[in-house]
């Protein structure tokens, strides 16, 4: 029975203390222990919030460069495209130029010919005439002895003219 | 491993029970210098007014008792006494203050009686017919051995805490050495016993004196389990100790409780209200009844493996046989670990009640 019996003295010893230590480790202890545990578990789940944060815009960022590196290679080949098509036409162009420019030039050469042509044809003339002059001079200078004589010369004339 | 260690148990009990019979048969020839268990024990698990160390019988044939003594503290008569339990002289003296004379009889302090025997202690039967002490007690406030005890595991938790709570001021990030240690200790507590039964936002205000309640008891368990000088005090294990900390989770209890607690207790929600008159005396003494069961749970629990661990050490001394050593060792050892797992366990289960009924009586309606 005594063993269950509370003993007064004990009670007010031991409620004394306990409340000591209560109010000492409340106020040392456990508040400092717990605030630090709260600021810390607070501190990592900020810090894996952040984390995720910035997986999400490297994501993002990704992506953004993957977009850029497309729209790019597009412009190159738009750009490739009209740079040859550009560079066909000049060449196109510039056969066409030649073309155009070759027959120019033959048909140039075509009216020196003809003119030149026309010019030793009056030159021909021209000589004719003064030959046919001279023949005419030279028969009149001889006197004409007689008819074979006169014939003769006339051949011997027609010789030279064809010689010349 | 397991088989084997069952045998050993089996066995062991077989030889202490073959030995007992061995000593009733000559129990009556070695009488007078009789190995009273009752008293031993009895002497380990209650409060003393003094630190017992050691004794023993000196070359003069006097019996020796080295301990400390404690300022015995007593009211009485209109007197306020102070003095050294060594006055006792170990219960052979009486101690005369003023008007007032008192003896120490059997571990506790009474008036010398007129009419009493040579000890002045007066006899009375009571009413089951048991000779009970007659004389009249004064107000005691000693200094007893558990109060040395609680200021021990007191001086111990503050030595603990507060440089744990240092450590946490040092460096905020990375626990290291006591404060790793205890930290994960501290989180049990918090995450896996107060969180889950009062909510997370509510038990802030709750946690400190949960966490003291958790710790003092545990300290108080493990240091009831150290047979040697400083520990041994059965604090935990001590009737007005677990009624002082009983006392206090009912009073938080019920001075936390909110409106939905009191409505619970005098007009409980879905009973028809011819019940009342039953269920108003019901609930009024389940306030009482819930620390009750809390206040025994602890004394009796470490009380019991005091009693089991001294009673097997205590068989060596019964059959006054060192072969007993070789049962009763690994049987004490093997139930001092369970006490070890006990210490834990009562810990944690005074805590998880206290916060559970603290839990009933803040939460909402729902």
């Amino acid at each position: 029975m005594d063993l269950v019996t509370p003993n007064v003295g004990l009670i007010f010893w031991t409620g004394i203390l306990f409340v000591l230590l209560l109010l000492i480790l409340w106020k040392f202890a456990w508040k400092p222990i717990l605030g630090t545990i709260n600021k810390r578990n607070q501190s990592i789940e900020d810090a894996l919030n952040a984390a995720d944060k910035a997986r999400q815009d490297m994501q993002k960022l990704q992506a953004d460069n993957k977009k850029i590196i497309a729209e790019a290679a597009t412009e190159r080949d738009r750009m490739l495209k009209e740079a040859r098509e550009f560079g066909d036409d000049i060449i196109k162009k510039a056969k066409e130029d030649a073309k155009l420019e070759i027959i120019k030039l033959k048909e140039n050469a075509q009216m020196e010919i003809s003119a030149q042509k026309a010019g030793a044809i009056n030159e021909i003339k021209n000589q004719v005439a003064v030959l046919s002059v001279d023949i005419a001079e030279k028969i009149l200078r001889r006197s004409l002895s007689t008819e074979e004589k006169h014939d003769d010369l006339v051949n011997d004339m027609l010789k030279d003219i064809k010689l010349n | 491993m397991k088989v084997s260690l069952f045998k050993y148990l089996i066995l062991s009990l077989l030889i202490i029970a073959s030995n007992a019979l061995l000593a009733s048969e000559e129990a009556d020839t070695t009488k007078s210098n009789d190995f009273d268990v009752n008293e031993v024990l009895m002497h380990h698990i209650k409060d003393t007014y003094e630190w017992h160390i050691l004794d023993y019988v000196n070359k003069n044939d006097e019996h020796v008792v080295v301990s400390i003594p404690f300022p015995i503290i007593l009211i009485g008569n209109g007197q306020f006494d102070i003095f050294m339990s060594s006055e006792f002289h170990h219960g052979d003296k009486t101690v005369k203050r003023g008007n007032n004379e008192y003896i120490l009889y059997h571990e506790k302090i009474y008036y010398k009686s007129e009419n009493g025997n040579e000890h002045g202690i007066e006899y009375k039967l009571n009413d089951k017919g048991e000779k009970i002490v007659a004389n009249a007690k004064p107000l005691d406030f000693s200094i007893t051995k558990n109060v040395v005890g609680v200021f021990l595991i007191v001086i111990v938790m503050l030595l603990i805490f507060l440089s744990v709570a240092r450590g946490y001021k040092k460096r905020p990030g990375r626990p290291a050495g006591l404060q790793a240690f205890m930290e994960p200790v501290i989180l049990f507590v918090k995450n896996d016993i107060v969180v889950p039964v009062i909510g997370e936002h509510k038990s802030e205000k709750f946690l400190p004196y949960l966490l003291t309640v958790f710790f003092f008891i545990l300290f108080g368990n493990l240091f009831g389990l150290m047979p040697i000088f400083l520990g041994g005090a059965n604090v935990t294990g001590n009737i007005s100790v677990t009624f002082t900390l009983a006392l206090f989770t009912m009073l938080i209890t019920n001075f936390s409780g909110n409106k939905e607690y009191w409505k619970h207790i005098f007009a409980v929600p879905g009973v028809p209200i011819w019940l009342y008159p039953i269920m108003i005396p019901v609930e009024l003494l389940g306030i009482i009844i819930k620390p009750f069961a809390l206040m025994v749970r602890l004394f009796a629990n470490i009380t019991a493996g005091h009693i089991i661990v001294l009673s097997l050490i205590s068989v060596i001394f019964i059959f006054k046989s060192a072969v007993m050593a070789s049962v009763s060792i690994p049987l004490g050892l093997f139930m001092n670990i369970l006490e070890l797992l006990v210490a834990f366990l009562q810990a944690y289960v005074f805590t998880m009640l206290s916060a559970l009924f603290i839990g009933l009586a803040v939460q909402e309606e729902h």
